[in-house]
């Protein structure tokens, strides 16, 4: 026990939580708080916008496996955090947004919550839908038993985002702090551990499988299973699809992997997967993009959905063996119990099918010519090392990463999956640099999403984290422009961004280097610079609005009819 | 095209604290369910709420529903009630015009038929208190109208399952 003030007894907590930076942006109902952290060693990054706060966190937690945390003031400050914590909600990301508060009492009761007292916002009501849980702080005593529980809520079970809403007077007031309090939650056990029966169902399954195939998700990545998916699927000769957040779960060079499923999915597994006799699903939930018509999706095969969530079973698609349970004790329990019975089977059908289909994928890019996204992408896998961190922003920059950009290891390709968050990929990756400072941190990014977030170049500036922002500038919004090219007979509304800014230019109105390129050569020694640097650098790369990203999944339909480009 | 659908009835131990009705009746809005009554009170352990919903659909949208409230932190425990097996009870109180001495006693035969009792009386009106399920006091208002309902407040239904079937923390 302690006697020190709320905002003192926040500090604390997260310094027992182990928290090392803190993104945020301060304001009237934090600066309590910010007063504390002056002289704390925990360091504080000034974002410039609340927004990029929640993002940087988000990336910062998905690198590092953390919890990343934000902050913003009361009112605007904690509105801005809005779609940056429903992002992180959406892909299972464990972020802690802390929020100032009017006062819950005061002498001076017009500044009150309540009383619409100046920059009130009802970011608790306003968050409940978006947040795995979150809390109003009524007194000082309670913050550090509320930021014990939003780390363990947050990083628990499927990880998600918890707000913590700090009023003002609780961080002045004083009380005795209890830091020892053990937390419990009679509403919330987590569990991590397969039921047996389940296990043997779906070893009996997989057993007998003449064409097996395992679609891992973010889940895989999240619960650090890897390694099991890996030991899984070399022992049956199962190919491994992934979604786009399960993206670097498998090393996407190794011959089980079929790389992305879905709307964008690769030609190999949204070919296979139909054919499937018994579907191995782990850590994912279904989404429409992944399965487009759910009916035909795996119509004939068995399914095996694994997940920690029991709500996302049943949710999307009815699985033959549900389990609930953590993706790497059950991939692992799955595992040890096919080793003692399973013999490996001839499954040259199979095989050499799934060979034929990854070489029709391969031959789309090798027929490139010129400054085309799936040819720069590869390029620039060529030039990072295997452990750099890739982020992407939204629409057809995401797609071409998802496609042509391929990951090796897991926590290397950050995305907005499930919000498809325009503008998350520059500020995650300023989170990313920071969570693997010795690692080089690529955005590939597209003019329409960049320019959503890009006043965070000064904080990627002055914050000295020096990331590369790609900017492939079509000079449209183009993903709206490819279905208005497909699919509304080229009535493109609203979409044209009108060559503006001039990416150059504003890198360097914020102290960051800026590059135009217009050749493969000069993107390749304009990038190999940029990862060397230790300033940030914006590569403009100017490439054709008609550009489409093929293969593409007409929306609803079945994700074996592949338009193929 | 909605599948069978029918009333179901959840019962639901959460913690009794601000905000829990919200994120329920919230998250019941988010996910499109819709809420046909619910109830809530304190329940037999101290810090916990019982909340009684009643929803129409069909099972596997019960399903989803308990689910989803299962993840709520604040939810401990959620069940669906076996109609077979389920006291449920629902209280109204009915304020009827009785300006005619003759409705008046209409009204009170009716109330000592249907179990019920007077609560309030006034120059040109009674209340009525009136328990029992659903369909009981759906019998009793359609007979009142006759003579004229000014007012109606329902609690919607509250239950408990009989005998050792529980629905409560261990």
């Amino acid at each position: 026990m302690a006697e020190m003030n709320g905002a003192q007894a926040l500090v604390e907590s997260l310094r027992k939580q182990k928290a090392d930076v803190i993104f945020g942006i301060p304001g009237g109902a934090l600066i309590p708080v910010y007063d504390v952290l002056y002289e704390s060693d925990i360091r504080h990054i000034l974002m410039r916008h609340e927004q990029c706060a929640a993002h940087a966190a988000d990336g910062y937690a998905r690198a590092s496996g953390r919890v990343g945390v934000c902050m913003a003031t009361s009112g605007p400050g904690a509105t801005n955090l809005v779609t940056g914590i429903t992002n992180a909600y959406m892909d299972s990301s464990p972020i802690i947004a802390f929020t100032g508060q009017v006062d819950t009492y005061s002498a001076n009761t017009s500044y009150m919550i309540g009383r619409d007292a100046f920059q009130e916002a009802d970011i608790i009501g306003i968050t409940t839908p978006i947040t795995k849980c979150n809390f109003l702080v009524r007194s000082a005593e309670e913050i550090p038993r509320t930021v014990k529980s939003a780390f363990y809520i947050a990083s628990s079970g499927r990880p998600g985002p918890v707000v913590v809403d700090v009023p003002r007077n609780t961080q002045t007031e004083s009380a005795d702090m209890d830091f020892s309090d053990n937390i419990e939650f009679r509403g919330y056990r987590p569990n991590y551990e397969p039921h047996p029966l389940q296990v043997e169902r779906a070893v009996r399954l997989l057993l007998n499988a003449e064409r097996p195939i395992i679609v891992a998700g973010g889940g895989v990545i999240l619960s650090g299973a890897s390694g099991e998916l890996l030991a899984l699927a070399e022992l049956l000769l199962a190919p491994v699809a992934t979604t786009l957040m399960g993206k670097g779960c498998i090393p996407e060079n190794h011959p089980l992997s079929l790389g992305m499923l879905g709307m964008h999915g690769t030609i190999a597994s949204n070919s296979l997967v139909p054919e499937a006799d018994v579907l191995l699903a782990v850590g994912m939930r279904f989404s429409d993009r992944t399965t487009g018509d759910v009916n035909e999706f795996c119509p004939d095969g068995k399914i095996i959905h694994v997940d920690i969530d029991s709500s996302e079973i049943g949710k999307n698609i009815r699985p033959d063996v549900p389990i609930v349970a953590g993706a790497k004790r059950t991939l692992q329990a799955i595992h040890d119990r096919l080793v003692e019975s399973f013999k490996k089977k001839e499954r040259s059908l199979w095989l050499s099918r799934i060979q034929e289909m990854k070489k029709q994928q391969e031959e789309m890019v090798k027929s490139e010519r010129g400054l085309k996204p799936p040819r720069l992408l590869a390029e620039l896998r060529k030039i990072l090392p295997e452990e750099a961190i890739m982020t992407t922003e939204v629409g057809q920059n995401q797609m071409w990463a998802a496609l042509y950009l391929k990951a090796y290891k897991p926590r290397t390709f950050i995305t907005s999956g499930g919000l498809g968050t325009m503008g998350f990929g520059f500020p995650a990756a300023i989170g990313a640099k920071v969570a693997c400072p010795d690692v080089p941190v690529v955005d590939v990014a597209g003019d329409g999403s960049f320019i959503m977030t890009e006043q965070d170049l000064a904080s990627s500036v002055i914050g000295k984290i020096p990331v590369t922002v790609m900017v492939l500038n079509n000079s449209v919004l183009g993903m709206v422009a490819q279905w208005q090219r497909l699919f509304y007979g080229r009535r493109y509304s609203g979409v044209d961004l009108g060559g503006i800014p001039d990416f150059v230019k504003l890198a360097e109105a914020f102290g960051a280097q800026g590059v135009r390129v217009g050749s493969l050569e000069e993107f390749v020694k304009a990038m190999k610079m940029a990862i060397k640097s230790d300033v940030t650098t914006v590569i403009d790369v100017p490439i054709s609005s008609e550009d489409n990203v093929f293969p593409m999944v007409p929306p609803g339909g079945a994700i074996n009819k592949i338009i193929k480009g | 095209m909605r599948k069978r659908e029918k009333m179901y009835t959840i019962s639901a131990i959460v913690e009794h604290k601000p905000g829990v009705l919200y994120s329920v009746s919230n998250m019941f809005r988010r996910r499109d369910f819709n809420i046909e009554s619910i109830s809530v009170g304190a329940a037999e352990q101290k810090d916990l709420a019982r909340m009684i919903i009643t929803i129409n659909g069909d099972e596997r949208t019960v399903e989803q529903v308990v689910k989803q409230m299962n993840k709520l932190i604040d939810v401990v425990k959620v069940s669906i009630l076996d109609p077979e097996s389920t006291v449920a009870r629902e209280l109204a109180l009915v304020k009827v015009n009785t300006l005619e001495a003759r409705v008046r006693s209409d009204v009170i035969n009716y109330t000592e038929i249907f179990k019920g009792h007077v609560v309030d009386v006034a120059h040109d009106s009674l209340i009525v208190e009136i328990t029992g399920d659903s369909e009981k006091i759906n019998a009793f208002i359609d007979l009142m109208r006759s003579f004229g309902v000014k007012e109606i407040a329902r609690t919607g239904i509250t239950a408990l399952s009989r005998g050792m079937r529980s629905v409560r923390m261990e």
